[in-house]
């Protein structure tokens, strides 16, 4: 079984990758780092640190306002990265691209100001996988405006019961928010015939994509979604950006989330008009370094190239999944046949708590616990999982110190 | 004859410094949570739960002379096996003793990631609910 079954991981260079990342060189509790904690969130590459560095050494100002060398600097810098963020993700139109905080804060700023919209009789349709930041949001404002959150149930398997989905819209429906990869299982949802169903009943589709930006080719006019979301640090870039597609004719409409500088066009005390797009939802100073690191990170992925990324990490999967079942008493958790780098399980008799503890130990990072889905880890009527998340620089050799280090572990807490 | 506070912490420093590396110790804790007194399931109930996002603790408390006694368990076994060693050090100890506590042996003896709130395992809250409990106690007893 070992390895030669499976093909080489031959389209991608992964010793002069891994070597991009400064921090895969260090050790842990004295042993070399083995990052499998991805989802979470992801390392970063020596060109997005630089990038970081030299805007604040040689480029730093604030943006959109001064008339002086460095701030028009900054603004180009700054508008580059929109411009490459959202060709990265095909949008029509690069006002369509809000810089945000992450996922957390463009879902809220949808769920905001859309939400003043919602009325009561009307619902929102999300799924039991979702992640908290794709519930809490929604929660709070169906509960302001009267409406209803509807939940779709998902499979045994992990993934979407699509019939359930499909009998729980209507015309009631006036969004549907649903993640795109699962990151708690790893399940790749099928967003562009989601989106059909949506638009039929008149429906808005937000798309969560925090797992997927990194990980597959996301189009977003392929897709048809109406919005979609995602993180800069779970794509290789810095922390605190983030970014909110919206189709254009649909921002526009929108009220202001958030309020102050940079996003208007004129005040008085009586009134206050709105900048134009993408300007409108983005109030105060933004986060520039970050814009710019994000683009910076587009940019290193874009050096590979996303279609071999995913097909390198979809064999990593193979590899892990094979290599994991050699573990006594493992059991899977989310086995979706369209799935991404995201492996979950649970070993008879052992908490998951221990096993991440344990293999800390041995320099392997990975994630216990719920993964901010409660209601999902309810449903399946688990404590929580083990969960391994593979990203770009991760290699089979890796696969192959978890699976020893799952071992031994397991060996220590079952004795 | 009891001994004290500061007293069995020492002797729990002393038993892990002879525990050669990292496997040893956990090999340990692993040893001591498998032997930790099973509590009878009826405090075993949500209101002795304190939620930790990753494992859950069960904490219980009561009074018999000047000293408080208590009894915990958790869903992870190394959870448990620091449960242990916290229970060797509060329990049966009289409450003003219990809160002017400083537990310094866990940093001591190689273990002080379990307390540290990004492990959501309960111990922490654990910990402030043992001096929460000491502190009700002898509230209630004056």
């Amino acid at each position: 079984m070992e390895g030669s079954s499976l093909k080489e991981k031959t389209n991608i260079n992964i010793t002069s990758i891994r070597e991009a990342f400064p921090i895969l060189k260090r050790k842990v509790n004295g042993k070399n780092l083995i990052y499998l904690d991805n989802a979470a969130s992801s390392q970063k590459p020596l060109s997005v640190i630089d990038a970081i560095s030299e805007y604040y050494s040689n480029e730093h100002s604030n943006v959109h306002r001064g008339v002086h060398y460095l701030s028009q600097l900054a603004t180009e810098k700054f508008e580059i990265a929109r411009s490459k963020i959202s060709t990265y993700i095909n949008a029509a139109e690069t006002r369509e691209l809000i810089f945000t905080k992450g996922t957390t804060d463009s879902i809220n700023l949808v769920a905001n100001s859309l939400g003043r919209t919602l009325q009561a009789g009307d619902e929102v349709l999300i799924t039991e996988m979702e992640h908290h930041s794709n519930i809490v949001p929604w929660q709070i404002a169906v509960n302001d405006h009267g409406a209803k959150l509807v939940v779709a149930r998902i499979h045994d398997d992990g993934s979407l019961d699509l019939e359930d989905f499909y009998k729980k819209l209507s015309p009631k429906t006036r969004i549907s928010s649903l993640v795109h990869i699962s990151n708690a299982l790893g399940t790749i949802n099928p967003i562009k015939e989601i989106a059909k169903a949506v638009h039929e009943y008149g429906g808005l589709l937000l798309v969560d994509g925090a797992q997927s930006a990194h990980h597959m080719k996301v189009d977003v006019q392929k897709l048809n979604c109406d919005f979609y979301v995602g993180s800069g640090h779970k794509m290789y870039g810095p922390t605190g950006i983030g970014f909110l597609y919206g189709k254009a004719h649909l921002l526009e409409k929108m009220h202001p989330y958030q309020s102050g500088g940079e996003m208007i066009a004129d005040v008085t005390f009586e009134k206050t008009t709105y900048q134009q797009l993408p300007f409108k939802f983005e109030a105060g100073t933004p986060n520039i370094s970050g814009a710019i690191g994000l683009g910076a990170a587009v940019d290193f992925i874009q050096s590979i190239g996303i279609e071999k990324i995913t097909e390198a990490e979809s064999e990593l999967l193979n590899y892990i999944q094979l290599k994991l079942s050699e573990v006594d008493g493992i059991r899977f958790i989310g086995t979706a046949k369209e799935k991404a780098g995201v492996v979950s399980f649970l070993i008879d008799g052992v908490h998951p708590y221990d096993i991440g503890a344990i293999i800390d130990k041995m320099g392997v990072a990975v994630r216990t616990g719920h993964h901010c889905t409660q209601p999902l880890m309810k449903r399946l009527n688990i404590p929580g999982t083990v969960r391994a998340s593979l990203a770009v620089y991760n290699s089979k050799q890796d696969i192959d110190i978890l699976t020893e280090s799952v071992i031994r572990a397991s060996k220590m807490l079952r004795k | 004859m009891n001994h004290t506070i500061p007293e069995i912490q020492a002797e729990i420093v002393d038993e892990f410094s002879m525990l050669n590396d990292w496997v040893e110790k956990y090999e340990h804790l692993i040893d001591l949570g498998n032997n930790l007194r099973v509590i009878d399931e009826s405090e075993r109930k949500d209101e002795n739960l304190i939620k930790g996002c990753q494992s859950r603790v069960w904490l219980h408390a009561k009074q018999k002379d000047s000293k408080v006694h208590y009894t915990a368990d958790s869903d992870a076994l190394i959870t448990k096996g620091i449960i242990a060693l916290m229970l060797r050090v509060f329990d049966n100890q009289p409450s003003d003793e219990i809160m002017k506590a400083s537990l310094d042996f866990i940093d001591k003896i190689g273990l002080k990631e379990h307390l540290s709130p990004n492990r959501a395992n309960g111990l922490l809250s654990m910990v402030k609910q043992i001096k929460f409990y000491a502190l009700a106690l002898q509230a209630k007893s004056v």
